[in-house]
């Protein structure tokens, strides 16, 4: 009796399976959330086992959080997210007195920003894994992360801008990652009539060098260019290495509701900049001088500590001394994205008001510029013919094109953001091989080192801009969505579906085997080069010197030292100076002050930083760590005592006393 | 033929003189969190981990349960340790040179009762560090001790704790035997050149 209902059960259970399954599909929710997806094997292509690695890193930019977030894919995993343009509670990033220098400009501190565009450095036009590049679109700013430790290592402002966007795009041995004016301004900035645009606003592409060994970052140059939109850029590879092409918009020069009046001429330009010929210029002195004040702050990684540099001046090239430097290449449509193929051969213009991709041909534009065939010029650049320099055009059927990838296989992937797909296209021959569904409105793409020579072609991210049903609500703010694709066939197939951090604008990839054997553990104690670093509990102390008082602090598992302080006064600075003794592995402590008004520190093994507070009122002040370090985490706290002003007594500092 | 004993002695010699390049013992101590395990070396003068702060880890884990402070400062073994494994070698050479096997024998034994010796005072130093613990430890099990194996694996508490011998200690076991096995032939070498010349 008791087997026969166990076996009914069996059959019955057998039998609502499939009903379930056509049931969703009769009222369409699983067609319409996702396509034909094969639930199954699509789950076998993402699972990443516990305790196993993901393939690649995937590093998203933050848009208006102004971070960077760095996912495992194919999981879709978060692993981190690195502060970057933004100050960051969680990590005291901007509010320890270490990192405040990182986000200072000549407008001052500035706590945000809104980050587009991640960017690996490159060696022979291959992602290196050393750094990732972001710009900073709203205070001009480029930012450098070191891919070692996951954390800002620098910052260049770029004088001479507005709206950093077409940035921070690589050369192909990072020679320059690049910045141009996605607002152009008055060049110098100066009090004018904003009706006075045409003609005296300008545009400013910088190219800022890295330097090989360091990676520090300086602006080499810039070229001052007509009062266009610059909207993105990138480098060229192989024969076209030594050039940087960036589309513009906004030819109209219109400077106001742009929606319209900078979306009238039938065709706007890639601005192709030969930087080879701008260094020989550079060399031979045929640049201007111009004061422009801008900052570099760099975090230096034994001090544990950034600091700003102030620059004055910077080296201007204007096209119309230079010939050779620029030249446009008309392109319809107001293109947003220029993507150019991994052999280097083509420049893609993605019109974002068209039907249909137009494709460059290099070869074309260095013949037509050799035959001197010139359609006229803008501003004393010359303008090549369109027919002249155009290789083919990909009759999408999409509406919206924003931004194109490679997967190295001659195949290219663009996004359409107004038909919401990805659509799979051939080089050369331009026709469409296949198309896909985004969940909803896709900006840019991205496949693993797909802007590269060499890409990893396996999978493609769709980062979206509309989210709406995809995940369980969250009332009116919802999370950005990302989608990933596999893409090792012939059709590409939906695999997977993950929330994002901020809004991802680019993306870029890189396999994991790249970073991995470089990925720093802790920070030598040893070489600890910080001012204010305490390298064992037996230098613990406190100073005093009026009003400023300095504690130098230590933590280990699992106490502060010193971990009772009298002396204090209200009104005193009281720079706590916090060295974490660790030399393990994912044993950082925290440090909190009750009322005290900035974040906690969070301190890596072997690193020092400085947290600032002012008390303001007398009593006895408890502080604790932040970060579950032990078994004894609970107990790992103390008291600072606070006097009236003129009240305190002697300076003590102890512990275990 | 007959050089094979002096030969013998002299590898053993170059056997034992590893100690100095290679690590006598190493204790590794393994749990979850640890996945790579944290590694300890003995040497005859100085204590080294896998990283250079792993001495500091194991004092750190070791505080909770009240262990004493490993202080390579504080063992007096690492000073004269050196001095007694030179004093072997030279003995060994000395034995080689003279090539007689109550010189060999007598070398060998004073090896064997050295290594005894230095075990045990091995075994005095890990008593020492797991029942010697602070009253005033955060964490306190009752009978529990935490003194490593001397040789092989054992659990202390969440730790598996695994003690052997290092590439010097290996070494110093070839040795060993090589100094018994040069004063073997040597000695069946002279009863044969006795017998034969009688």
């Amino acid at each position: 009796m008791n087997r026969i209902t166990k076996i009914m059960a069996i059959i019955a259970l057998a039998m609502t399976v499939p009903q379930g399954c056509s049931n969703n599909s009769n009222d369409g929710t699983a067609a319409k959330k996702g396509g034909a997806i094969n639930k199954s094997s699509a789950a076998e292509k993402v699972y990443v086992a516990p305790g196993e690695y993901d393939e690649f890193y995937a590093f998203m930019s933050g848009g208006f959080s102004g971070q960077i977030s760095v996912y495992g894919l194919p999981s879709g995993r978060l692993l981190k997210v690195v502060p970057v343009f933004s100050v960051d509670g969680e990590k005291g990033y901007g509010f320890n007195e270490e990192t405040k220098p990182l986000l200072e400009t000549t407008h001052g501190f500035i706590p945000w920003d809104d980050a587009h565009h991640p960017e690996l450095s490159q060696t022979n036009g291959k992602p290196d894994g050393k750094y990732i590049f972001i710009n900073g679109n709203n205070t001009p700013r480029v930012a450098r992360i070191d891919l070692t430790t996951f954390e800002t290592a620098e910052i260049i402002e770029l004088p001479n801008a507005g709206g950093n966007h077409s940035s921070p795009f690589t050369t192909e041995n990072s020679e320059y990652v690049v910045a141009g004016t996605r607002f152009s301004v008055p060049i110098p900035q100066t009090d004018m009539s904003i009706a006075e645009y045409k003609g005296k606003f300008k545009g400013s592409l910088s190219f800022i060098s890295v330097d090989p060994e360091h990676g520090h970052m300086d602006i080499d140059f810039q070229v001052l260019m007509p009062g266009y939109d610059y909207d993105l850029a990138h480098g060229g590879k192989g024969k076209s290495h030594g050039w940087m092409f960036f589309t513009t918009y906004n030819t109209e020069e219109s400077h106001t509701l742009k929606e319209v009046n900078a979306s009238q001429n039938d065709k706007d330009y890639i601005a192709a900049i030969n930087w080879k010929k701008a260094q020989e210029y550079i060399q031979q002195g045929k640049f201007k001088e111009m004061d422009s004040e801008y900052l570099i702050n760099r975090y230096d990684e034994n001090k544990h500590m950034a600091e700003s540099i102030k620059k004055n001046k910077v080296r201007v090239l204007d096209p119309t001394e230079c010939p050779g430097v620029v030249y446009f290449l008309p392109t319809p449509k107001s293109p947003h994205g220029v993507d150019v193929d991994p052999t280097g051969s083509y420049i893609i213009g993605n019109g974002k008001l068209n039907a249909n991709l137009t494709v460059h041909s290099f070869d074309k534009m260095i013949q037509a510029i050799e035959n001197e065939s010139f359609a006229g010029e803008a501003y004393g650049i010359p303008v090549l013919n369109f027919e002249d320099v155009v290789a083919g055009t990909v009759e999408s059927g999409g509406l919206g094109p924003l931004h194109t990838e490679f997967d190295g296989q001659g195949n290219a992937y663009t996004t359409f953001f107004i038909s919401s797909e990805v659509v799979k296209w051939k080089l050369g021959t331009w026709e469409v091989l296949d198309r896909i569904p985004t969940y909803y409105s896709v900006g840019h793409l991205m496949i693993p080192g797909g802007d590269s020579k060499e890409p990893w072609g396996k999978y493609m991210v769709a980062l979206n801009k509309i989210t709406k049903d995809r995940y369980l609500p969250t009332g009116p703010e919802l999370a950005h969505s990302a989608q990933l694709y596999d893409i090792t066939g012939d059709k590409m197939e939906l695999i997977l579906d993950f929330p994002t951090i901020g809004e991802p604008h680019y993306a870029q990839a890189i396999a994991a085997d790249l970073i991995v054997p470089n990925s720093k553990k802790i920070y030598s104690l040893e070489e600890n080069t910080h001012p204010h670093a305490t390298k064992s509990e037996s230098e613990t102390r406190v100073e005093k010197n009026g009003n400023e008082v300095h504690i130098y602090m230590t933590t280990i598992r699992s106490h502060f030292a010193p971990d009772n302080v009298e002396g204090i006064e209200v009104g005193d600075k009281v720079y706590f100076h916090v060295t974490n003794l660790e030399q393990d592995w994912d044993v950082p402590h925290g440090f909190s002050v009750m009322g005290a008004q900035t974040a906690e520190l969070l301190i890596m093994p072997g690193q020092t930083e400085t947290l600032l507070w002012e008390p303001k009122k007398p009593g006895v002040i408890p502080f604790y760590c932040t970060d579950f370090c032990s078994a004894l985490h609970q107990e790992m706290q103390g008291y600072l005592r606070v006097s009236a002003k003129g009240q305190a007594p002697a300076v003590t500092a102890t512990t275990g006393e | 033929m007959k050089s094979i004993p002096r030969v013998l002695a002299i590898i053993a010699v170059a056997c034992l003189l590893m100690l100095f390049f290679f690590p006598l013992w190493e204790i590794t101590l393994i749990a979850p969190q640890y996945p790579d395990g944290i590694t300890m070396y003995i040497w005859i003068n100085q204590i080294t981990g896998d990283s250079p702060g792993t001495l500091q880890n194991i004092n750190i884990l070791n505080h909770y349960v009240g262990m004493k402070m490993i202080e390579p400062d504080s063992i007096p073994e690492l000073t004269y340790f050196p001095w007694v494994v030179g004093a072997l070698g030279v003995f060994g050479i000395i034995a080689a040179i003279a090539n007689k096997s109550w010189l060999y024998l007598t070398w060998a034994l004073i090896f064997l009762v050295l290594g005894a010796l230095g075990i045990y005072d091995f075994y005095l130093w890990e008593y020492d560090y797991g029942h010697n613990l602070s009253p005033m430890a955060p964490i306190k099990v009752p009978g529990q001790s935490y003194q490593p194996p001397l040789f092989g694996s054992k659990m202390l508490l969440n730790f598996n704790a695994k003690s052997y011998p290092g590439i010097g200690g290996i070494f110093t076991g070839v040795a060993l035997f090589l100094s018994f096995v040069a004063f073997w032939l040597k000695m069946r070498f002279t009863k044969t050149s006795v017998r034969s010349t009688t």
